[in-house]
């Protein structure tokens, strides 16, 4: 195979081979390689198909605003990427690429019919054709259009690697290691400052790799770049990371920055993170990212083998790889005439420089006619050939601004440049205003918001010896800023070859233009005629045009294609570029891996798992787990052989016919204390406290402002200015918030301290006929016998030798006690219980048995049966509210006239007519199933179970004006039928004079 | 992420530690009662929402559990001044120069 590789030239090693394979051929490369660099060695040009048409492409660029060289690259089992940049991958071991989109191979794909029915795809092509008929939509076009659509495929196993996140603070973070980020870094390092300097490459250098010609005090640019990397290294305040992508600019200098670990290496380190991502908060950031180079937009720009000519340039000097053995360039800029003189030097041929100028400098017309490369002025390209690679150009004269006399030109790479753009993405994500510079025909970073500076390419300056300057002033500014003395460092350089240029729209043709395949958006297929058409169909913002043409959505974010998309749209619009203005950039600036925002927060560590003490007992158990919130509690203790439903029986009747042991200590707990407690209580919850004897518990209420239920719980008063309130489990931090802030900010005067208690208590709770019997004879210092104890007691006391809260409470409707101690007592209580308990065939029961047993008594659970739209009269609560209270929280809400009005939905019981049925929670309720559809839906099911005790299923709904449907039959359509169900007002199924409780 | 400046801590920290609570400086009437329903209905509901100065709450979740009053650029996104509860607003103009 011919080899486009030259020898001794580049930063390679050629001593070191490097194998890899495309598309299940092998191929070889060398060390310091990319995918592209080496493929294109190897004379390979056709890399990929594009989205829309499926027409062959090749590599374009060498950086990361590639929009055709994507790749599936795989390593093993769960490590395959799609979309992986080639000119980013750097060649490793064994690397295994596959090209994208295509069928049934590279070479020839049927999708390929697509750029044959190019009209058909014009710029709106969704949004017109699939309008009609309505019913295509989900059956016809959906599914094959998702078919079609997409960039390569996902991954279909679990992401074997790992992921690391850090932060980092410092004085000075410099985005961008070409000569104005070097420089600045190099300003700022010898001040003292802390300096952080990111480049997304391999290496640090920027254009200096491109151009190792140019001299900088006396050495050449690798020399120079190697020293000043060694100082760098001297210094311990420097901190220099490459293969880091500054991807988002946020508020207050902060920077988000993926770090590349593993990709680039042969054999990865056991358990070392694929990527890391830092937020880095920096007192000052030097933004050098340089400038981006444009594509010439004429008829087929996007054949394999048609790339930019600064990317050939840099994989001529960085690589040592010829494009091509006969290249054309195509220019609007003088820096392209300097990739034709490198690649002649090296030994290629240039077929002819193309310039739209009519006149350029006269030391690049003698310079090429010295090299024998024939240059053409004042011309347009009109047309290029080749199927999979290009194979000539098409050039007219310009002929009284019409494209005139055509010729082609053979060549087997053609070299474009359309001038250079400063890279504005980060500082476009710091909302900073652009302004047009009319003379450089480009956009430059304006009025900043945030504490920055940009230098060099950045902000037009396009020399090497102005980017150094601009930059080593940059970072003195930074460095003198956060107290440093600097001084900026002056560079002498030589063989600098600056250029100039114009900007264009698409170049003229003599051919039908509205023929044309002349590329702006490569990835996203979008041509200078879609823009145009747009344009002609009423799109008169940018932003509207964005869009229709999906111009610069892609994933190269319009690196690429925005300002010409931008040109072309102003002139479609007759319009200056200022007055139609650029799309914004948004993070980040380069796709980024779901698994470096991940980071840490996957498997085991996705989140916070809080267990309470006893969880350890239930593990050991075998219980089945439910999250609650962030807890993870009990569900049910299943024997073996037993199913949900048969282990929920079992323990449902275990409780009602002796006794259950029942983890509570989630139950959110505060401590509310102080001489105005009491007050504090009055105002907060809707119930009475002022009368709430010591050694009493009552059930608390507690609304928002607007009058809607926020949470329950039972508050024990312990003290005349002391209450041990709980909350539901999900409720403790809002509860807590919600009282702090009328403390603080309402009710500042009132003494009153307020503490989250909830991982301090462990809560045993014992509930069944049997209940006592096991407790007695752990309790020192409290008589617990019905009298001297009655329900909705509390008192401290000692139960096993632990100190204890007691309260005799019941969730269950069967006597009950839950007994509070500290935390780190609870699994010694529990498991003293549990023993004493053997006797009475005590039995560990789980949320889903608490959830039966409180639904038997109607016992509603706030965010389940409530859904914080229901008032207490809603809910059937009337009786929790303290009618003498002059105010509570929520009380004047109550009276609204919305409140009180006829067809609230209201908490009712609803027994099904079969028994057996088990309505589904959350199904919809209506009146009349017989209605047409949509039909009106007048509440829904909140909770429902079998229920052991009463032999059949039961039920809780809200439903419009419930309460007034007593006996009413109503109708829940489900997939399979619709079932009925009769209402019933209360809500309490079972034992309703609570003679259970009493005992 | 913003950074935040407690005025009860006297430091710069990061807006994970701190949560939203609503606009600033609306009282809860004394007594509610005496209120209209559209008085009471203002009082629950109408907020300002303004394109530019906010007076806003904040509170120093992760942190000392203060609440506190702010007042942000809601276009810019950018604190101008963080006070303590119950102490009057700020002067926007002289902060608005501060900005600058």
């Amino acid at each position: 195979m011919t080899t486009y590789r030259l020898p001794n030239r580049g930063r390679v090693d050629h001593g070191k081979p490097v194998r890899f394979s495309f598309d299940g051929k092998s191929y070889q490369g060398l060390a310091g390689d990319t995918l592209a660099s080496a493929l294109l060695a190897n004379g390979v040009h056709l890399m990929g198909r594009s989205f829309k048409y499926h027409r062959p492409r090749g590599v374009v660029s060498a950086g990361s605003d590639e929009p055709n060289a994507l790749f599936g690259t795989r390593r093993g089992a769960g490590r395959f990427e799609p979309n992986t940049r080639a000119t980013i991958q750097e060649l490793r071991e064994g690397l295994d690429a596959t090209s994208q989109n295509r069928w049934p191979s590279l070479a020839f794909d049927m999708g390929a019919i697509n750029d044959n029915l190019g009209s058909l795809f014009s710029a709106g092509f969704y949004y017109k054709t699939f309008m009609w008929p309505r019913a295509f939509w989900d059956r016809v076009y959906e599914p094959v259009i998702r078919n079609a659509a997409g960039l390569g495929v996902s991954p279909s196993e679990p992401d074997a690697d790992s992921y690391a996140s850090r932060f980092a603070h410092v004085d000075v973070l410099v985005v961008g290691a070409g000569p104005a980020g070097l420089a600045a870094a190099l300003a700022a390092g010898r001040s003292g400052a802390s300096v952080m300097l990111v480049d997304e490459n391999s290496e640090v250098g920027g254009t200096l790799l491109s151009e190792p010609a140019v001299t900088i005090d006396d050495k050449p640019a690798w020399d120079w770049l190697a020293a000043t990397t060694a100082e760098f290294d001297a210094l311990p305040n420097v901190t220099v990371m490459t293969r880091t992508t500054a991807i988002g600019y946020y508020h207050q200098n902060l920077v988000g920055l993926c770090q590349r670990l593993t990709d680039h290496l042969d054999t990865p380190p056991e358990g070392a993170p694929r990527e890391r991502m830092w937020k880095v908060r920096a007192r000052e950031v030097v933004l050098a990212q340089g400038a981006l180079e444009k594509p010439l937009v004429f008829d087929g720009n996007d054949r394999p083998g048609v790339l930019l000519a600064g990317a050939a340039q840099t994989y001529l000097n960085r690589y040592g790889v010829k494009v091509g053995d006969r290249p054309a360039i195509v220019t609007a800029h003088d820096s392209a005439w300097y990739t034709a003189f490198d690649l002649a030097e090296a030994g290629a041929k240039p077929a002819a420089i193309v310039d739209v100028r009519a006149t350029v400098d006269h030391a690049l017309t003698d310079r090429a006619r010295a090299l024998g490369i024939e240059a053409l002025l004042g011309r347009t390209v009109t047309g290029t050939s080749g199927r999979l690679r290009v194979k000539s150009l098409r050039v007219n004269r310009m002929d009284g601004g019409k494209a005139g006399e055509a010729r082609d030109i053979a060549c087997d790479a053609v070299l474009m440049c359309g001038g250079w753009t400063p890279c504005l993405h980060l500082f476009s994500h710091t909302q900073g205003k652009l302004t047009w510079d009319e003379a450089l025909q480009v956009y430059l970073p304006g009025k900043k918001t945030e504490t920055v500076q940009i230098a060099g390419a950045g902000r037009g300056l396009w020399s090497i010896a102005a980017s150094l300057e601009d930059g080593a002033n940059a970072g003195t500014l930074a460095a003198r800023d956060v107290g440093c003395q600097a001084e900026a460092p002056a560079f002498t350089v030589s063989a600098d070859r600056t250029g100039s240029g114009v900007t264009c729209k698409e170049l003229p043709t003599d051919r039908d233009a509205g023929k044309a395949k002349a590329f702006i958006d490569f990835q996203n297929d979008v041509t200078a005629k879609d823009i145009r058409l747009a344009v002609r169909e009423g799109m008169r913002s940018i932003e509207h045009v964005k869009r229709y043409t999906t111009n610069g959505m892609a994933t190269d974010q319009g690196k690429m294609s925005n300002v010409n998309g931008l040109m072309i749209a102003a002139d479609a619009l007759g319009k200056a570029p200022p007055q139609v203005g650029l799309t914004t950039f948004r993070p980040p600036y380069s796709p980024t891996t779901f698994g470096s925002f991940a980071g840490y927060h996957k498997d085991a560590t996705f989140e916070v798992t809080r267990k309470t003490p006893i969880d350890g007992w239930a593990e050991a158990q075998g219980a089945a787990y439910e999250p609650v919130s962030l807890w993870r509690r009990a569900w049910y203790f299943p024997k073996p052989g037993e199913d949900m439903h048969a282990a929920v029986s079992r323990e449902c009747r275990g409780a009602r016919a002796s006794v259950g042991i029942f983890d509570a200590s989630t139950l959110g707990k505060i401590e509310v204390v102080g001489p105005d407690a009491v007050t504090f209580m009055e105002r907060m919850y809707t119930n009475p406290w002022a009368k709430l004897a010591p050694g009493r518990c009552r059930y608390g209420l507690l609304l928002g402002e607007d009058g809607f239920i926020r949470d329950d719980g039972v508050i024990g008063r312990l003290s005349a200015d002391r209450f041990h309130v709980t909350t539901t489990t999900g409720g403790a931090a809002r509860v807590l918030n919600m009282m702090e802030d009328y403390l603080q900010t309402e009710w500042p005067d009132l003494k009153v301290w307020l503490t989250s208690t909830t991982e301090q208590w462990a809560v045993v709770a014992l509930q069944g006929p049997n209940a006592r019997k096991v407790l007695e004879p752990f309790v020192e210092g409290l008589d617990i016998s019905a009298e001297a104890f009655p329900h909705m007691a509390v008192a401290e006391c000692t139960v096993a030798g632990f100190p204890a809260r007691l309260f005799r409470v019941s969730f269950t409707g069967e006597l009950g006690f839950e007994v509070n101690v500290p935390a780190r007592h609870g699994r010694a209580l529990w498991e003293k219980l549990w023993e004493a308990g053997q006797q009475y065939d005590i039995v560990p029961y789980g949320t889903e048995t608490m959830h039966v047993l409180r639904a038997e008594k109607g016992y509603i659970i706030v965010g389940q049966d409530t859904d914080g739209t229901l008032t207490p009269d809603d809910a059937g609560l009337t009786w929790a509210i303290g009618k003498a209270k002059p105010d509570f929280v929520g009380k004047r809400s109550l009276t609204r006239p919305d409140m009180v009005a006829k067809g609230r939905k209201q908490l009712v019981g609803l027994l099904t007519d079969d028994p057996k049925v088990v309505l589904q929670e959350g199904a919809q309720i209506v009146a009349d199933p017989a209605q047409p559809k949509p039909m009106t839906m007048i509440g829904h099911v909140t909770s429902s179970y079998w229920s052991d005790a009463l032999g059949r299923s039961i039920a809780m709904a809200v439903v419009v004006d419930g309460r007034d449907r007593d006996g009413q039959t109503l109708h829940v359509p489900m997939p399979d039928g619709t079932i009925t169900a009769k209402v019933v007002k209360g809500t309490v199924f079972l034992d309703p004079e609570n003679a259970r409780i009493s005992v | 992420m913003l950074l935040i400046h407690c005025p009860y801590c006297e430091q710069d920290l990061p807006e994970l530690e701190f949560a939203y609570a609503g606009e600033a400086h609306i009282a809860r009437p004394t007594d509610p009662s005496k209120l209209s329903d559209e008085e009471w209905r203002d009082f629950l509901f109408i907020r300002t929402n303004p394109k530019g100065v906010h007076f806003e709450r904040w509170r120093h979740l992760n942190g000392c559990a203060r609440f506190f009053n702010a007042v942000r650029e809601t276009v810019g996104d950018k604190f101008l001044a963080t006070y303590k509860t119950g102490e009057p607003r700020p002067d926007i103009t002289s902060l608005m120069g501060d900005a600058k």
